[in-house]
């Protein structure tokens, strides 16, 4: 289990993602609503909890630095969503705790932690119009009503719906709703935000607006984010760092360049991307694998030894003309800008391989090709 | 009169001129003949039929309290309803306890529900068990069951502490007995609309929204929950208004004069045209205050779909 507690550079080393977008309005009005060094540090520490038979966080640890949006990925069921719950206040650990800043916040109650969440569902109050949602927690902080009014539109224009604050959540779109949502969260000036899943009842388009936009705030506000989600794009497209998460436990936390090309186990390997395991076998010493006539350098230090598979992503899979290796094409599939070809191996193995569409016009299926990977550290896995 | 109100309904249930499912849409120029193949006739036979059950007694009841033979026409019952002794202590009685009702079957069912929708799939259960089952026991039963306790109680508790609250509870200007008796008797109505109108909101997100907020638990409850509940606590309202206000059985045994024991008990002692034209009345408010509701719910939904 990867614990890396953090390379300090990942928010300046991430370019943002968040492009030139009509961020202008936004910036200005930035300042006053929220200061920038509000991010608290976040830790999870052994984290236990089990419902019934099934456990949901099985010794989670993760250190989440101020600022930092970090993106927990997962399968359902991995635990994920407890985890921020936690964070929270929504539920308990069976062990182990939750420190904001060092302070241990585990038993403080829901509503006293200072922690804005956007939730999956469309949680904006039914009866309440736009400004008086973003309000309520203004309210019941007792803050005056001249006040929470400016301040309730202040965050619908950081959330750029300035002209919706009469509207009622019944009046608005899905995309609406979780902007109201967003701002509702960072109404109390929190120093942790919490985003469980808040774009996956929306369209694709609706959806890639949004999470840009978060980013931007996220990064404007310098606010401590976890943002739990199971697409994959959405994790590695907008978070410093994913915390990739299996059966309760951390798998592995890192930037997204490098859990997409140095996954430290199989599981992250195979969840975030697409990836090959072909058949190769280690040397003796374990420092390189035979594989399709080639000898590779093996990634990282390995324990196996004699016959493992090597992982391997498709776009780095060289396919050319001809035979000698037995190879064939099977198929293939029109991606776009580029195309993948299903490729079987003599033993059966099923390769996919990423090419230019131009380049794989030339190898329809049932052409013989060879494969070949590119001299460069691989990382194997016992064979399956 | 009833044939009138009954072809006027026939009238109403026809399609809409343009109704799409029409066997076939003929144009303004269609005709008579063409205007009847438009009826369904089915529908229209059903319509008349129901029409009659429910018209015919209300018409009749009608032409009793105007029909003062052998004068004639005549609005007299309704003007001796401002006059007619006993009937104002009646209503007021009746309202009280509907009001009593309303507030106690409020304070029991909606922690309830509240508890069942964050809680088990077996406490749900339970609740719900618990609350239809008034509807099995026979009112009858009940109040036989109800003057058991009270004999009981006047035998047993006149030398303890306790009789003077025993005393107090059947007092007839608020009879604590007969506001217990018709709680346990709205449960299962109560419950369905107050669970309905839950079940149309995400209670766990909304109130885990609230705590989000700043707003403890209970806080959350009242300032959430219940304002999105409003339309289900005013149908439960409406509905429990409506039973305490027609009950009989129980209120009459155990010897309350609420206003449908005294509608009864004019009728027999000689005011029947006031008692009947009250019941008239009584029956145009409870419309008017369906009609109201439903409006209002009506306005609401049409809000809701516009964008």
């Amino acid at each position: 289990m990867t614990t890396d507690p953090a390379p300090a550079t990942t928010v300046a080393a991430v370019p943002s993602p968040a492009g030139p977008t009509d961020s202008s309005a936004a910036a200005t009005s930035t300042a006053p609503v929220t200061d920038k060094a509000s991010g608290a540090t976040v830790q999870f520490v052994g984290l236990r909890r089990t419902f019934g038979a099934t456990t949901a966080l099985d010794g989670l640890d993760l250190t989440v630095n101020p600022g930092e949006l970090v993106a927990l990925l997962g399968p359902s069921g991995c635990g994920k969503t407890t985890a921020l719950r936690m964070l929270a206040g929504f539920e308990m650990p069976d062990s182990g705790q939750v420190l904001v800043d060092g302070e241990d916040v585990t038993r403080i109650p829901a509503h006293r932690r200072d922690a804005g969440m956007v939730f999956q569902s469309y949680s904006l109050f039914p009866h309440l119009n736009a400004r008086d949602n973003v309000a309520f927690g203004l309210k019941m902080r007792k803050t005056g009503k001249a006040e929470r009014h400016r301040r309730a539109d202040e965050l619908l224009e950081l959330v750029g719906l300035p002209t919706h604050g009469d509207r009622y959540p019944h009046q608005l779109s899905g995309g609406q709703q979780q902007r109201i949502a967003l701002a509702r969260a960072l109404a109390l000036r929190p120093r942790v935000l919490l985003l469980d899943e808040p774009l996956s009842a929306l369209d694709a388009k609706v959806r890639e607006n949004l999470r840009e936009e978060i980013r931007r705030l996220q990064q404007d506000l310098g606010i401590t984010t976890l943002f739990v989600t199971h697409d994959q794009e959405e994790a590695l497209s907008m978070a410093d760092r994913v915390a990739v998460m299996h059966a309760g436990r951390l798998e592995q936390c890192d930037t997204p360049a490098e859990l997409y090309a140095r996954p430290t186990t199989a599981f992250v390997a195979e969840f975030v991307g697409t990836m090959n395991r072909i058949d190769g076998v280690l040397a003796e010493d374990g420092k390189t694998v035979e594989l399709l006539g080639q000898r590779l350098p093996v990634d990282g230090a390995t324990e196996l030894r004699g016959e493992v598979q090597v992982l391997t992503r498709p776009e780095n899979v060289r396919v050319t003309a001809g035979g000698g290796q037995g190879a064939i094409v099977t198929g293939t599939t029109f991606l776009g800008s580029s195309t993948r070809l299903a490729i079987q191996l003599p033993d059966g193995t099923s390769v996919k391989a990423d090419l230019s569409t131009h380049d794989a016009a030339a190898l329809p299926a049932g052409t013989a090709v060879t494969l070949s990977l590119p001299d460069r550290p691989v990382l194997v896995d016992t064979r399956r | 009169m009833a044939g009138v109100t009954a072809s006027a309904l026939t009238t109403e249930g026809r399609p809409a001129p343009s109704a799409a499912k029409g066997p076939r849409p003929t144009g303004p120029a269609g005709g008579v003949l063409a205007g009847l193949a438009r009826i369904r006739w089915g529908r229209g036979t059903v319509l008349l039929v129901a029409g009659l059950y429910f018209l015919v007694p209300i018409a009749t009841t009608l032409w009793f309290t105007v029909d003062n033979s052998p004068q004639g026409f005549s609005l007299d019952a309704y003007r001796q309803i401002f006059t007619v002794p006993g009937l104002w202590p009646a209503l007021q009685l009746s309202l009280l306890l509907a009001a009593g009702t309303i507030v106690l079957v409020y304070l029991l069912l909606i922690p309830a529900v509240v508890a069942v929708r964050l809680g088990s799939q077996k406490l749900r259960t339970v609740v719900e068990l618990t609350c239809t089952l008034p509807l099995v026991v026979p009112t009858i039963a009940l109040t036989a069951g109800i003057s058991d306790v009270l004999r009981w109680c006047n035998d047993n508790l006149a030398p303890t502490p306790f009789y003077a609250t025993f005393l107090y509870a059947q007092n007839a200007n608020f009879p604590v007995v007969l506001l217990l008796a018709y709680v346990v008797m709205a449960l299962p109505l109560a419950y369905r609309t107050l669970d309905a109108g839950m079940r149309a909101l995400d209670v766990r997100t909304l109130l885990e929204a609230a705590q989000n907020n700043g707003a403890g638990r209970t806080r959350a409850i009242v300032s959430v929950i219940l304002p999105n509940l409003r339309s289900a606590m005013l149908n439960t309202a409406f509905i429990t208004l409506a039973l305490v206000l027609g009950e009989f059985t129980v209120a009459s045994i155990l010897g309350y004069v609420p206003f449908a024991v005294w509608i009864v008990n004019g009728n027999s002692a000689g005011q029947g045209p006031v008692t009947v034209a009250v019941s008239i009345v009584s029956l145009l408010l409870t419309w008017v205050l369906l009609l109201v509701l439903s409006i209002g719910s009506e306005r609401r939904n049409r809000a809701q779909s516009t964008h």
